[in-house]
C-alpha cells in the first residue's frame, strides 16, 4: 500500500507517494527526479548521497521515512539562488575541485552543513568533517582549499 | 575496439595510436564548414597519426569539426571525458588552432552517431593521438575562412589573419567579417590535402595557459548527466541474481516467493536471472527473494597462496629484452641482491557503479552506458544481438570514474539483454557489492629480480622476471649492460576478472623494479639519488630525476622517524620521478605519507592545471594501492564487499602534493591520465625503508608488513 508524505525539498513543498521502506535517495532520484544526488555503495560509506536534513547533513541512501518526513532538506539542486552558484559551488568551480564530477554533489553539500556549523573551520577541522566522502580521482587538497576559500568568503559576508 | 583485444594493448607500451574504422555519418550533419580526414589523409600527420592500410575501396573518413552558422564550433571526438579533463584540453588545442574562444567550442564526445570511430579512451592515448588530429582539422578549417574572406573582402590570402572569431585585413582592424558570416548558408566539406600549418609553442594564446575544466559548473550544480540519471519513459529497473561465488554455473531457480511483489517480473537468459520492476528498490527486494541452487568453481588459491599459485603453474615465458651475458654480469659484480615481490589484487572502485539505461525501438537499439569504450560497446551489443552495427546507438554520457574498469561492458550487455526479453525500457546500476564481484580486477602479481653491481657502484647485471604484470614501461632505463627481462603468462590463472588499471602492471613493475634498485644501493652503501644518477642512461631521465629532488629538497635533514624515498618510471611517452617522505610509527607499523613530490617530463603541457589536477589525482589514488587496497579471496569467494573492507587514500590521508612539469612547450605532448602513479608504490616502500630500516616487498605496504620486516 502506497502512503502519501511531504516534506520540504529546496524551499517548496512537496508530497510524494512511497511504499514506506524506501531511502530518501530513492525517493529524490527516482520519484522525484532530482538526480543531481548520487548512488555509491548504498551503505553509508562514502558520502556521495550527502544532503542537508533540518539543518544537518545525512547519508540519503541510508536514511528512511521516519526522518525525512516532514523534515526540511536541501539537495545540490537548491544550492544555487537561481543561476547565482552559492559560493561554495564557486569555490569549486575556480579551485576545479573535482574530476568525473560524480563525489562532487555529496563534497559539496557535506561542506555545507560543515559551514552551517562551523562557520570559520580550520584546516585540520575541514579535513575531519569531509573525511567520511571519498573521491577516487583524489582531488582531496583541492577540495580542501575550495571549502577554505569558500568559509572565507561566507564568513566575511557574515 | 573489443575488451580483450584492449587487454592484451594495455598491458603493453602503446605508443602507436589504434587504426580508424570506417564511419559513414556526415550525411547527419548539417550545414556549415566541415574537416573530415580520410585513413589516407590521416598519414599526411605523420609522426602524429598511424598511416593504414585501407581495406577497400570505400573512401573511409572522421568528421573531427563543424564551424556552424553561428559560428560555433563543434568538435567531434570519439573520446568520453571520466574526469581526465579532456572535454578542456582537446576544446583548448581546437580553439588555439582555429582563432576562436574555448567558449566557442561545444564538444560532442562518445557518441556512436555523431563521432568519429575511436578505440576507447584508454592508455593515455587522447592528448598523443586525438589531441594532435583535432589541431590540424581546426588549423585546416582556419585556411577554409581565410580563403573564404578572401573571395569576400577581396583581399589577396596573404593579406588576411584569423584572430578571435574573425578573419582580419593585416593592418586594418576595421575590415573584417566574422565566421558567422563567412559559414552562413554553406555546407563545405573539406579533407587534407596538405599538412596544415600548426601553430609554434611562441604563437600560442591558449594551449599551455592554465583553463579551469569547462564542465565544473555542470558537475557543481548536478546538471552533468551520468548514464543512472537518464530516465525513460515506462522504464524499468532491472536487479540481477547473484552467485555467492564468481564463477558459478545455475543449476535451478525458486522464483515462487516473486509473486509477494506485485508487479514483479521475472527475466531469465541462461545463468542471467534478473527481476524488474517500475521501483528499482522492489525490483532489488524481489531479486532477493529469488533462490538459486549454484554450482561453485573449486577454489585454487587465496589472498596468501595466489603468488606460489602463479609460480606453480606459470611455466611459459617470452623474453622481452636482453642484452650482453649474465654470467659476465655475475662474475663482474662485487654484490649480487635478490628478492621476490609481490602485489594483491586492487579494485578501481569507481565512485559511479557500472550502469546502463536503454531500449529498444524499431529493433534498433539505444543506450547510455559507463563506458569508456562506446565504439566497443557498440560492437559489443551488435554481436550480441547479431544486429548491423548502425543499429545500436551509444550515447554522449559522463562517466564517474573509469580508471581502466570501464573498459569491459558486462552491465550494457545485461541491460540490453533484460530490454530485449521484457520489451520495456530498462535501467540496470550495479550495486556496489556486484563492483566488488564483476570489476575486471588489477591483477595481482609476482616479479624475481635478481641485480649485481660493481665495486664502483655500477650495475652489471639485471634479471627481472614479471608473472601477471605485463611489461608496460619495463623497458630498462638503468644502463645494466647484462639483463634480461621476462613475462610470465597464462589465462584464467585468476579466480575472477582481471584487467587494466590506470598505467596497467607498471604500478606493479615499477614497484618492484624502484624497491630493488633502492635495495641494490644500499647494499653496497650508496645513496639511492646518487646510486640512480650514476646508472641513467637517459639525459632526460636524469633531468626530470634532479627537477625532483630539486624541488622536494632532497639533503635537507630528516626528522626523526621520517624517511625520504625515490622512484623513477616511464609511461605512456612521460617519464616520471617521484619522492615522498613518510613518517613510519614504530610502534604500530602505521605509514603517514607527509609530502610528495612529482616531476614529469610529458613533452608539450597543454593545460597546465589540468595537468596539474591529473598528476595529483594519480599520486593521490596511488597512495592507496601502496598503502591500503587489497582484495581478500578464496577462490572465487570475494570477502571484500564494501567501502569499508576496502579502504583507500581519504581526506586525513592525503599529504602535501607538489607537481612539477619539464619546460618543453614545443615538443609532443605525451601521456597525463596515468604515469604519475606509477611511481607511488615504490617511492613510499622505499621512504618507508630510509624511516624505519623495514624493506617491504607487498604491497599494500600495511601495519602488520611493516611490523613484521622491522629490524630487530
Amino acid at each position: 500500500m502506497k502512503q502519501t508524505i511531504g516534506f520540504k525539498l529546496n524551499g517548496k513543498k512537496v508530497t510524494v507517494a512511497i511504499n514506506g521502506d524506501e531511502s530518501l535517495l530513492t525517493v529524490l532520484r527516482e520519484y522525484l527526479d532530482n538526480t543531481g544526488t548520487k548512488y555509491s555503495c548504498g551503505l553509508g560509506q562514502c558520502g556521495a548521497c550527502t544532503v542537508i536534513l533540518n539543518n544537518q547533513t545525512a547519508q540519503s541512501c541510508i536514511t528512511y521515512v521516519d526522518t525525512f518526513e516532514n523534515a526540511e532538506i536541501i539537495t545540490i539542486e537548491g544550492l544555487a539562488n537561481n543561476n547565482e552558484l552559492h559560493p561554495i559551488q564557486k569555490a569549486f568551480v575556480a579551485h576545479d575541485a573535482l574530476q568525473c564530477g560524480f563525489c562532487t554533489s555529496g563534497m559539496i553539500m557535506n561542506a555545507y552543513g560543515l559551514l552551517l556549523k562551523n562557520p570559520n573551520p580550520s584546516r585540520e577541522e575541514i579535513i575531519s568533517g569531509m573525511e567520511g566522502n571519498l573521491c577516487r580521482c583524489g582531488s582531496y587538497n583541492n577540495i580542501v582549499d575550495a571549502i577554505e576559500s569558500a568559509s572565507e568568503k561566507m564568513f566575511k559576508k557574515i | 575496439m573489443e575488451a580483450e583485444k584492449i587487454n592484451q594493448l594495455y598491458f603493453s607500451d602503446v605508443n602507436q595510436p589504434i587504426r580508424y574504422d570506417r564511419r559513414k555519418f556526415l550525411k547527419q550533419l548539417g550545414r556549415g564548414i566541415i574537416v573530415i580526414f580520410s585513413l589516407s589523409e590521416l598519414s599526411l600527420l605523420q609522426g602524429w597519426s598511424q598511416p593504414t592500410n585501407a581495406r577497400n575501396e570505400e573512401i573511409d573518413f572522421n568528421a573531427y569539426l563543424r564551424v556552424k552558422e553561428d559560428g560555433r564550433v563543434d568538435c567531434y571526438t570519439g573520446k568520453i571525458e571520466m574526469g581526465q579533463g579532456i572535454i578542456t584540453s582537446l576544446a583548448q588545442a581546437l580553439a588555439e588552432e582555429l582563432e576562436v574562444s574555448i567558449d566557442m567550442v561545444d564538444m560532442v564526445m562518445g557518441d556512436t552517431k555523431l563521432c568519429p570511430y575511436d578505440a576507447g579512451t584508454w592508455g593515455s592515448l587522447t592528448t598523443r593521438f586525438a589531441d594532435p588530429v583535432i589541431r590540424a582539422a581546426a588549423a585546416e578549417a582556419r585556411e577554409i575562412l581565410i580563403e573564404i574572406a578572401s573571395e569576400k573582402l577581396s583581399e589577396p590570402i596573404g593579406n588576411l589573419e584569423a584572430v578571435n572569431g574573425s578573419v582580419f585585413v593585416k593592418g586594418n582592424a576595421s575590415k573584417k567579417i566574422d565566421y558567422a558570416a563567412l559559414t552562413k548558408g554553406k555546407k563545405i566539406v573539406r579533407s587534407l590535402t596538405k599538412k596544415p600549418e600548426i601553430k609554434k609553442a611562441k604563437d600560442f594564446k591558449i594551449v599551455g595557459k592554465s583553463v579551469i575544466s569547462t564542465d565544473a559548473v555542470a558537475k557543481v550544480t548536478g546538471r552533468a548527466k551520468y548514464s543512472a540519471d537518464i530516465k525513460l519513459y515506462g522504464m524499468a529497473h532491472a536487479s540481477i541474481v547473484r552467485p555467492g561465488i564468481f564463477g558459478s554455473k545455475k543449476i535451478a531457480v525458486d522464483a515462487s516467493a516473486l509473486k509477494n511483489f506485485n508487479g514483479a517480473q521475472l527475466i531469465e537468459d541462461g545463468d542471467l536471472v534478473a527481476v524488474i520492476h517500475s521501483e528499482s528498490e522492489v525490483a532489488a527486494k524481489a531479486a532477493q527473494s529469488i533462490k538459486i541452487t549454484w554450482e561453485a568453481p573449486e577454489s585454487k588459491a587465496n589472498t596468501e597462496t595466489i603468488f606460489k599459485y602463479f609460480e606453480d603453474t606459470i611455466t611459459q615465458s617470452t623474453v622481452f629484452e636482453e642484452g650482453g651475458d649474465l654470467e659476465v654480469g655475475k662474475q663482474n659484480s662485487e654484490k649480487i641482491v635478490q628478492a621476490d615481490y609481490h602485489d594483491g589484487y586492487k579494485a578501481h572502485a569507481a565512485i559511479e557503479t557500472h550502469c546502463a539505461t536503454c531500449y529498444f525501438e524499431n529493433d534498433k537499439l539505444t543506450i547510455w552506458a559507463s563506458t569508456q569504450t562506446p565504439f566497443g560497446t557498440q560492437k559489443e551489443l551488435a554481436d550480441t544481438f547479431k544486429m548491423p552495427l548502425e543499429d545500436v546507438h551509444v550515447k554522449q554520457i559522463f562517466l564517474g570514474g573509469g580508471f581502466g574498469g570501464k573498459i569491459y561492458n558486462l552491465q550494457a550487455v545485461e541491460a540490453a539483454k533484460i530490454a530485449k526479453i521484457s520489451g520495456k525500457p530498462v535501467q540496470l546500476v550495479w550495486t556496489r557489492r556486484e563492483e566488488f564481484m564483476y570489476d575486471r580486477f588489477r591483477p595481482a602479481a609476482l616479479l624475481k629480480i635478481r641485480s649485481g653491481v660493481d665495486s664502483d657502484g655500477k650495475l652489471n647485471l639485471w634479471e627481472f622476471d614479471i608473472y601477471c604484470a605485463g611489461t608496460r614501461g619495463t623497458k630498462l632505463f638503468y644502463n645494466a649492460p647484462n639483463n634480461l627481462t621476462r613475462f610470465f603468462n597464462k589465462n584464467d590463472v585468476h579466480p575472477f576478472g582481471t584487467g587494466a588499471w590506470r598505467a596497467p602492471g607498471n604500478n606493479t613493475t615499477t614497484f618492484a623494479r624502484e624497491s630493488h634498485i633502492d635495495a641494490t644501493a644500499h647494499a653496497i652503501g650508496q645513496d639511492p639519488l646518487e646510486f640512480r644518477l650514476k646508472n641513467l642512461k637517459d639525459e632526460n631521465m636524469i633531468a626530470t630525476l634532479k627537477l625532483a629532488a630539486d624541488t622536494f629538497g632532497y639533503h635537507t635533514p630528516k626528522k626523526e622517524g621520517h624517511g625520504y624515498g625515490i622512484a623513477l618510471g616511464e609511461d605512456a611517452g612521460t617519464l616520471v620521478a617521484i619522492i615522498s617522505e613518510v613518517r613510519v610509527d614504530k610502534s604500530t607499523g602505521e605509514v603517514h605519507p607527509v609530502k610528495i613530490v612529482c616531476a614529469q617530463d610529458m613533452g608539450q603541457v597543454v593545460n597546465p592545471h589540468g595537468a596539474t589536477v591529473q598528476t595529483e589525482g594519480g599520486v593521490t589514488m596511488g597512495l592507496g594501492y601502496a598503502l591500503y587496497e587489497e582484495i581478500e579471496f578464496d577462490g572465487g569467494m570475494l570477502k571484500t564487499r564494501s567501502f569499508n573492507n576496502y579502504p583507500f587514500t581519504t581526506f586525513s590521508k592525503t599529504p602535501k602534493i607538489t607537481c612539477v612539469f619539464m619546460d618543453k612547450m614545443d615538443a609532443a605532448p605525451q601521456g597525463g591520465g596515468e604515469p604519475a602513479i606509477i611511481c607511488v608504490g615504490g617511492s613510499i616502500a622505499n621512504a618507508v625503508f630510509d624511516a624505519c630500516g623495514a624493506r617491504v616487498n607487498r604491497m599494500p605496504i600495511t601495519p602488520q608488513r611493516v611490523l613484521a620486516a622491522m629490524p630487530l
